[in-house]
């Protein structure tokens, strides 16, 4: 009988922990499929995040390493410089990406640290249980935003791919969402890249993943599909926010 | 006779690291260790190493994190503030079990405290500093000589143990010069069979990670963590001994409180007190034989340190309250001069 | 056993580090024992600077010179400062350019010379220090006066070879004076 799908065999075996209806299963496996496609498991070290993607090493099927919250490209930069014919790549969420590990994030940017990056933004805290992200929307309700994110009392979200694009540094910004199907292999298209651009040697990528949080945001997880659609996207608007190879063919 | 050079302290830690196969360096501006970054600024790339200014001291010591647990031998240094940032670092580093080489050129605090020479993070490198429970090898030169020859040991015995070796040094010994020979120099190389390299599809992934949700798996890695500790206290600990042959008052002192303390040794000796130093050089293993063997024939102890009596407390746990311990101190970024130490074992001659 | 601690101090951009070093590196070449402090921190140009200089045939203990045998001032405050701390019997040696005050202490020689004149007079106006250390040596037995230049060459970077002559030159003029 033909094999129409399988696991990718840069994921482990291991039963995946995330909440029913939860994207980030979709966006360990589009990772797993590039790093399949890519033929490079054997060389890729992975750097798991503090946040619900903290137990990655047990489903990446490469090295890993757990960094601190927030820092995980000073952790992918240190490997890196030592191995630089390996593949590094970090998996960070919204709080360890643009709260608290917001300079490493800049910084390792600005270096152009070739690594890569898949950046999870849904906009919540999920692992501590559902509190307000950098990148919660202006009046949405959290844990710590029980009357909806007052923007004239805790600022602005932050948006990171916007941001980040300013810098010289990167090589290579793009925001995508897993949404629905045709996000999805947008999405995967787009994490090639930034791993690919790695193993030419072009630098720094990084790919925002628009998620959703279900259980945190309250909803259904179709509901939460739809949330995204209608509040998130208009906010996170998808797209290539920087390209320097395609910038400089004039494409 | 051993080649020697003329070099300062910061200086001697960098080539020495260098010698050592450290060839990854990364590190925060932070007065008084500046030394050491410049060096392997310029040194680093002459030899196909890397050095990084990070953008915080936070970033620095993650990026040892990462390059340690990557099997490489890797350092970075700092001075008191710098290492409280360093901490959390620190703390994940002892729970993953990956080796590094940390250098904490001391300056008084606490806060911002001052720029000048301090030994008040005592208790910060021997009881913690970051989170949890975990060790770190101190190590206290107290000479130019013995910041090199300590740096290649602390590599040696972070590789060795899989911890953190850390080099508590001063502002003094990191900017003074002394002549210095590597003639010496023993390299220990081991295998590092759990480092991340790529499976390249030869074994099972390697994991480097702190976290552990089972508590009775967490107990286990701790009790494991705390056996190769013990090993560490067994057969680790070094210290000097000066003058104890028939002393009946024992200075301690480490760093550079060791070197003015041995100048009012010699003072309090010609004055005929028969005084005597023991000067911890391992901070943590704390050298605790020589001290219970010094409380069962000396009067009393008199610890010098400069802080506000740190040190004091492991004398008196190493001794078991034996003998009273009295403190002579400065701290601030002050020194005591000779004539301090002496007047402080004068008056334990005394027994005040 | 013969121990020899040296203070040197003045403004910062006086080059009291280097005439430090100087003796540092002609204690190396002498195969003594030495000790090289120099005072740090926000003290650059302008502000006051030290230097402590231990030269021994035994290890030595304590790199802080808090009792100078010999201390080469060479501004007022530094004079102010450090005089009563030279012990009995030691040298104060005094840049008379820029200090017109005189030692009142009896129990220590004093010797002053016009450093930064001399200097100046003979075309290298930034070595009043080295005449100083000049000084010293003609009148502190803790190093030879030959091989100076060896000794300089061991640490001056050869991109600066060019600053070895004036340099032998300024301390000659102190030996002399």
């Amino acid at each position: 009988m033909a094999v129409v799908f399988k696991k990718p065999k840069a994921l482990t075996d291991a039963p995946f922990h995330y909440c029913p209806g939860c994207p980030h299963g979709i966006i360990h496996r589009l990772v797993a499929e590039v790093i399949d496609e890519l033929g490079i498991k054997g060389k890729a070290i992975g750097v798991a995040p503090v946040g619900c993607a903290v137990m990655a090493y047990d489903y990446f099927a490469c090295d890993m390493i757990e960094a601190a919250h927030g820092r995980a490209p000073a952790v992918a930069t240190g490997i890196k410089r030592c191995r630089p014919e390996n593949v590094v790549f970090t998996y960070q969420g919204d709080g360890d990406l643009a709260s608290i590990g917001m300079a490493e994030t800049v910084h390792s940017a600005a270096r152009n640290e070739n690594i890569t990056v898949i950046f999870v933004n849904n906009a919540i805290y999920g692992m501590t249980g559902g509190q307000m992200a950098p990148t919660s929307l202006p009046g949405q309700v959290t844990q710590t935003s029980p009357y909806g994110r007052d923007v004239n009392h805790c600022g602005w979200p932050i948006k990171v791919s916007e941001m980040l694009s300013t810098l010289e540094g990167p090589e290579f910004i793009a925001r995508v969402a897993v949404n629905n199907v045709k996000n999805v292999n947008a999405a995967k298209k787009a994490i090639k890249k930034a791993f690919q651009n790695q193993i030419d040697g072009k630098g720094f990528s990084l790919v925002e993943v628009v998620s959703a949080c279900p259980t945190n945001w309250g909803m259904t997880p179709q509901k939460a599909l739809e949330w995204v659609e209608s509040d998130m996207l208009p906010y996170y608007p998808i797209g290539v926010y920087k390209d320097r190879t395609a910038a400089k063919e004039g494409k | 006779m051993a080649e020697r050079v003329l070099m300062k302290g910061n200086e001697a830690i960098a080539e020495a690291a260098i010698r050592a196969g450290c060839r990854h360096y990364f590190g925060y501006p932070i007065t008084p260790q500046t030394e050491i970054a410049a060096y392997m600024a310029k040194k680093m790339p002459k030899i196909g190493g890397v050095f990084l200014q990070a953008e915080s001291e936070v970033a620095s010591i993650n990026m040892v994190y990462g390059a340690a647990a990557a099997g490489m031998r890797v350092m970075t240094s700092s001075s008191s503030p710098g290492i409280s940032l360093k901490a959390e670092g620190l703390s994940y580093i002892a729970g993953s079990d990956v080796p590094a080489l940390v250098v904490n050129v001391q300056r008084g605090g606490p806060g911002l405290g001052g720029i000048q020479p301090s030994q008040s993070d005592y208790f910060q490198a021997t009881k913690g500093g970051g989170h949890g429970d975990y060790r770190m090898i101190v190590l206290a030169p107290a000479s130019v000589q013995e910041m090199a020859s300590l740096t290649i040991k602390g590599f040696n015995l972070a590789d060795k143990y899989l911890m953190t070796a850390m080099i508590l040094a001063d502002g003094t010994i990191g900017q003074m010069m002394e002549p210095i020979s590597f003639e010496d120099a023993q390299i220990e190389t081991y295998e590092k069979p759990w480092a991340l390299t790529g499976t390249n599809g030869e074994r099972k992934h390697n994991i480097v990670n702190s976290l552990y949700l089972k508590p009775d798996e967490l107990e286990v890695k701790n009790f494991e963590r705390y056996e190769r500790y013990k090993t560490v206290e067994e057969k680790e600990a070094m210290w000097e001994e000066y003058m104890m042959e028939d002393a009946e008052y024992c200075v301690v002192a480490f760093g550079i409180a060791s070197r003015v303390a041995k100048n009012a040794v010699v003072a309090a000796r010609a004055e005929g007190i028969k005084v005597g130093l023991i000067r911890p050089i391992t901070l943590w293993p704390f050298p605790t034989k020589p001290l219970a063997a010094a409380a069962e024939k000396v009067k009393s102890f008199i610890s010098v340190e400069l802080n506000m009596g740190q040190m004091i407390e492991d004398i008196r746990l190493a001794t078991g309250c034996k003998k009273p311990v009295s403190l002579c101190n400065r701290c601030g970024g002050m020194i005591p001069s000779p004539d301090e130490v002496l007047a402080a074992i004068r008056k334990a001659q005394k027994g005040e | 056993m013969k121990t020899t601690q040296i203070l040197i101090a003045g403004f910062g951009g006086q080059g009291v580090l280097f005439a430090g070093k100087f003796l540092a590196y002609k204690g190396l070449t002498e195969n003594l024992q030495v000790s090289w402090l120099p005072s740090y921190g926000p003290e650059m140009r302008g502000g006051t600077a030290n230097c402590s200089v231990i030269l021994s045939e035994d290890p030595v203990g304590s790199p802080i010179v808090t009792a100078p045998d010999v201390l080469i001032a060479m501004n007022l405050p530094s004079l102010q400062k450090y005089v009563d701390t030279v012990v009995p019997g030691g040298k104060i040696i005094v840049d008379s350019t820029l200090i017109d005050a005189k030692v009142e202490r009896t129990d220590v020689e004093a010797f002053y010379l016009p450093a930064t004149q001399l200097a100046k007079d003979a075309g290298f106006a930034t070595l009043a220090n080295m005449v100083l250390v000049g000084k010293l040596m003609k009148e502190c037995s803790a190093v030879p006066f030959a091989g100076n230049r060896q000794t300089l060459e061991s640490f001056i970077p050869a991109k600066k070879a060019n600053l070895i002559d004036i340099n032998c030159q300024a301390l000659q003029t102190g030996y002399d004076f």
